[in-house]
């Protein structure tokens, strides 16, 4: 099995939403709906002192993630009916369906709010990779919309030569699920564990 | 990864209408069905073959990105773009942003314009209530009303507005249109993006420089200064500065600084670029340091005596000489102002520490290359003419201009493939106003003078505007300054007689039509068009359908307009509107003719085409040599003094507060950091937004919300007020009311405010006028620019109240 990854270089990510929107258009998404969020993690100060001098430690970056199709998927774990199931040839996350109940465990579980219940459709939804256009050779359209190039998808073996496992914050400690989520971080990345900073856009990423 | 038909998602996206049809009823057609608001992927059913067309992003952005558009049973089924899988950023795509990834929802708006309208009887201008009419009475009604105004005023009474929702080759039929009918319009000069700058830099460089160096030539250069600029933002394209700064900042071995009273998005995990700034000062930070050049020896004397005047009291011209006119004079307190413009000085007004000045002086001074860019946000201010300018002084004063990983201060250039658009044809009317001015025009046009107005051709208009074309553009009220005023005017019928409105969808502009006309997204039409930034491209658009309702393309509703007034041939010169593209795409291949042929061209839909220099560095010839080069100005030099604006200066009249030099100077704002007053202490600035373009898209759902309008304001100004993230606020000035939501935020500076600018203003204009849509136009002053009579929309002071 050749488990497959997204990469995001966090230098280049501007954080334009570009694929998210890609990923909506494709998916057919009504308005409310995002398989792939752009967090805004911000934090530090700036002021002005007395004569009127501004100083600043803000520091802030911008963050794209979906599922990360882990290698501990608690998604799947959790699920009752195994409706969420991990593919044995590339590692996929993805939903069945026919399967699916709609408990909502799934979305309780996932540490990076990829999936949730779609109640219009009566069960789970989230990104799937775009598996049929990833199995056909292509890749997501997330990746290929990216205008600065920073988001890519490729064997777990490339992305990890190319960044760190999903360790910045906000994202959890990648222990957890063992996502397949490879980062060069932002020069103001904070670690995974930090508190120093906060998601900024929360109306951006429900 | 094609949407089946889901009923209970059908039904729910829909509405009563689509509820009907899965109910049975039948009769009504898909098409009816889909333009009603459901994007056809959510219905269309698993038949049909489906077909990729390629088109184009038309909007008001150098970007044009390529739109690969997937039909099926006739309707847009998703929206795709040209992209390779490869690590090569040298590899030319024009990925479409956000926004261009959002078309379908665009496409199929419920408010989409699909019949000819009439402002309903009984209804003023601006109230927004429209019956269907048949296009022979819309033709007819703009026919009779356009022969009134001719035969009453003569073709200076009618103006065509500035709008920029969709480009093309073809896209822009209507100057044509009103020279072939009768003779002219009163045109414009200038535009709404960067009229000071615009306006000044013939002063500064001549006529031949418009920008500066491509973007990757600061991958050369020691030092890099942004000043007012977020290239990500404003030109979010794969392939212009979105793509070309964030490979520019990846290879270049210069350390940069972005000055903006914001930490935008360029800035984004990169914090230590940021140098915060209070709005509308960045003139003062440059004097500030040219002061710190000057006395320390830092600036380069050979360049400055050669290649530019007005430098020092040796470089003035012969009739400015002994009277303390120099910039250095400026500089040193012994001319103009008699202020020495010390750090401490630039300290006070920019909010930079004197310390930081001088160690950015030095950094200024001594590191070359020096690459210095402005974007248009410091200059759409009051003092935006010599702020625009002023900023060209840093790589004026240090000799950094016409050299390897140099440019000239102005804004980024581009290597672009030129197409030769639809010709104009004659204008038989002199007069031209400045952009900014239409209202101003239709209120008292024939008041407004060349000495005070800024009006050009004629030394007074001879008429009020009485009939407006409005296509494709927001900016009657929405892009437009104080929207108030703008609404009593224009809904005075006694003032302008007839305003002809054509677009896709009913915006805060087009409530103000008499007439409506329903216009074709570029990306429904045969198109061409050619754009680049650091490599340059062409995209060849097909129809994805035949046009849907009675929608027609501007040309056709043009060429309909032509006829009724006797001047068909004249307008058309017998070509369809795909014929007039073939010939004048003919005419591109005899000036560039390594330019694919039209088929071929029609076929692969994208072509591009890397810079053969790889870099441009902007003006080398002049550098390289001068005398054989110079430059359009009057002395063939840089002008840092220019007799020819002193002249202008001399028969213009000016506010008090506009203190107008021939040098560039630090000019405080009318309403700004340093005129700020007890009721409105916040100085207020708008930006570019991710989820618009100017307005448009700004009615497209899924990109609002996860686009808000916000108002981003400090933790030091939310604080004292009570407001929290998330907060609705309400702002306020001399000028009007708006209300939208508090993004609390150490990214801009204290005292300073922010909120994007094209939001959609949403105001009961016979009640409380307050704004729910969070427009910016709302509070921004109408009253012109000295120099350009241009639009200081970033020049506003404000209240905030949480409410």
């Amino acid at each position: 099995m050749s488990q497959l990854a997204f990469f995001l270089d966090g230098t280049r990510c501007t954080g334009c939403k570009t694929c998210v929107f890609a990923c909506k258009d494709i998916k057919d998404l009504e308005a409310k709906h995002a398989y792939r969020h752009v967090y805004e993690y911000t934090g530090g100060e700036t002021l002005k002192d007395a004569q009127g001098a501004i100083a600043s430690t803000c520091f802030t970056y911008a963050l794209s993630v979906a599922c990360n199709h882990c290698s501990s998927p608690i998604c799947a774990q959790v699920c009752p009916t195994g409706a969420m199931h991990k593919s044995e040839s590339d590692g996929l996350v993805t939903v069945d369906a026919a399967r699916c109940i709609g408990c909502g465990y799934c979305h309780m579980a996932c540490p990076y709010n990829a999936p949730y219940v779609d109640r219009a459709k009566g069960h789970s939804v989230k990104c799937d990779a775009c598996a049929d256009l990833v199995r056909a050779g292509d890749k997501p359209a997330c990746v290929m919309a990216c205008p600065a190039r920073a988001l890519r998808f490729d064997t777990m073996e490339a992305c990890s030569a190319r960044g760190e496992r999903a360790n910045t914050a906000p994202l959890p400690d990648p222990s957890y699920t063992e996502p397949n989520l490879y980062l060069k971080p932002a020069r103001d990345a904070r670690p995974a564990a930090s508190s120093e900073g906060r998601v900024a856009n929360p109306l951006e990423v429900r | 990864m094609h949407a089946h038909l889901d009923r209970r998602s059908f039904v729910k996206g829909t509405g009563a209408l689509a509820a009907l049809a899965a109910a049975g009823a039948g009769g009504a057609s898909a098409t009816a069905l889909f333009a009603a608001g459901a994007p056809p992927a959510c219905a269309a059913a698993d038949s049909g073959t489906e077909r990729v067309v390629w088109n184009h992003c038309a909007i008001n952005c150098p970007g044009r990105c390529a739109l690969k558009v997937y039909v099926r049973d006739d309707e847009i089924v998703r929206v795709d773009t040209y992209a390779a899988d490869t690590d090569d950023l040298d590899d030319i795509q024009p990925r479409a942003c956000l926004r261009g990834r959002s078309y379908r929802a665009w496409v199929y708006h419920p408010d989409r314009i699909n019949y000819p309208l009439k402002r309903a009887a009984g209804t003023r201008r601006g109230e927004g209530k429209y019956e269907r009419i048949s296009w022979d009475e819309a033709i007819a009604t703009i026919a009779e009303n356009y022969r009134s105004v001719i035969k009453n005023y003569g073709p200076e009474a009618v103006y065509l507005n500035y709008c920029t929702g969709n480009y093309g080759v073809t896209a822009r039929p209507w100057s044509r249109l009103l020279n072939a009918i009768g003779g002219g319009h009163l045109s414009f000069y200038g535009n709404y993006s960067l009229a000071q700058l615009m306006w000044i830099t013939p002063y500064i460089f001549g006529s031949s420089v418009s920008a500066g160096s491509t973007l990757n030539v600061a991958e050369d250069a020691g030092l890099v200064l942004v000043f007012g600029s977020s290239p990500v933002e404003t030109r979010q394209g794969g392939a212009v500065s979105h793509h070309d700064y964030v490979a520019m900042r990846e290879r270049t071995k210069g350390k940069i600084y972005v000055i903006d009273p914001r930490l935008n998005d360029s800035l984004l995990g990169h914090s230590d670029e940021w140098l915060p700034i209070n709005p509308g000062t960045d003139a003062a930070l440059v004097a500030g340091i040219a002061y710190e050049l000057v006395n320390n020896g830092w600036t380069d004397e050979e360049f400055l005596h050669d290649y530019c005047v007005g430098y020092d009291e040796e470089s003035l011209p012969e009739g400015a000489k002994g009277q303390g006119l120099s910039y250095k004079d400026y500089l040193l307190g012994t001319g103009y102002d008699k202020v020495a413009k010390t750090p401490e000085w630039a300290a006070a007004i920019t909010g930079i520490a004197a310390a930081k000045i001088r160690s950015l002086a030095k950094e200024v001074g001594t590191t070359k290359p020096l690459f210095v860019v402005q974007g248009w946000g410091s200059q759409r201010r009051s003092n935006g003419e010599l702020t625009g300018w002023s900023i060209c002084m840093l790589p004026i004063l240090t000799g950094n201009i016409g050299l390897p990983g140099t440019s000239n201060g102005l804004r980024e250039g581009s290597y672009a493939i030129a197409l030769t658009g639809l010709p104009d044809g004659d204008n038989s009317v002199d007069a031209m106003i400045s952009v900014f001015s239409m209202v101003d025009a239709i209120d008292r046009g024939s008041s407004m003078t060349e000495a005070a107005d800024g009006v050009v051709g004629v030394e007074r208009l001879p008429y009020d505007i009485k009939f407006v074309v409005n296509w494709a553009g927001n900016c009657i009220t929405n892009q437009n300054s104080d929207i108030n005023w703008v609404h009593d005017v224009m809904a005075d019928e006694d003032k302008c007689q007839f305003v002809l409105g054509s677009d896709i969808l009913m915006t805060d502009s087009l409530k103000y039509s008499d007439i409506i006309l329903p216009d074709l997204f570029r990306l429904e039409q045969t198109s061409l068009i050619g754009t680049g930034g650091d490599g340059a491209y062409m995209i060849a658009g097909s129809e994805p359908y035949a046009p849907k309702f009675e929608r027609k393309s501007a040309y056709d509703a043009a060429t309909l307009i032509a006829r009724a007034l006797g001047k068909e041939q004249e307008f058309t010169e017998g070509r369809t509107q795909e014929e007039w593209l073939r010939h004048l795409y003919g005419l591109s291949r005899e000036k560039d003719p390594s330019l694919p042929g039209y088929d071929t061209a029609m076929q692969q839909g994208v072509y591009t085409r890397k810079n053969p220099k790889k870099k441009t560095v902007v003006m080398e010839a002049f550098r390289s040599d001068p005398a054989a080069n110079p430059l359009k100005t009057p002395s063939g030099k840089i002008e840092i003094y220019s007799e020819k604006l002193a002249a202008h200066i001399a028969m213009h009249t000016f506010a008090p507060d506009d203190k107008v030099t021939p040098i560039p100077t630090y000019v405080p704002e009318w309403h700004g950091v340093e005129t700020t007053t007890k009721e409105n202490p916040l100085a207020l600035s708008g930006f570019h937004y991710r989820g618009r373009l100017h307005s448009s898209w700004g009615a497209v759902e899924q990109l609002k919300l996860l686009n808000p309008q916000e108002l981003w304001i400090n933790p030091a100004d939310a604080q004292p007020r009570g407001i929290c993230q998330g907060d609705t606020v309400r702002v306020t000035n001399q000028f009007g009311a708006m209300e939208l939501l508090a993004k609390v935020t150490p990214r801009t500076v204290p005292g300073t405010v922010c909120t994007p600018q094209g939001a959609w203003h949403d105001a009961n204009m016979a009640g409380d006028r307050v704004d729910k849509g969070g427009c910016i136009n709302t509070l921004t002053t109408h009253r012109p620019s000295p120099f350009a009579k241009g639009n200081p929309q970033h020049t506003n002071i404000c209240q905030v109240t949480k409410v």
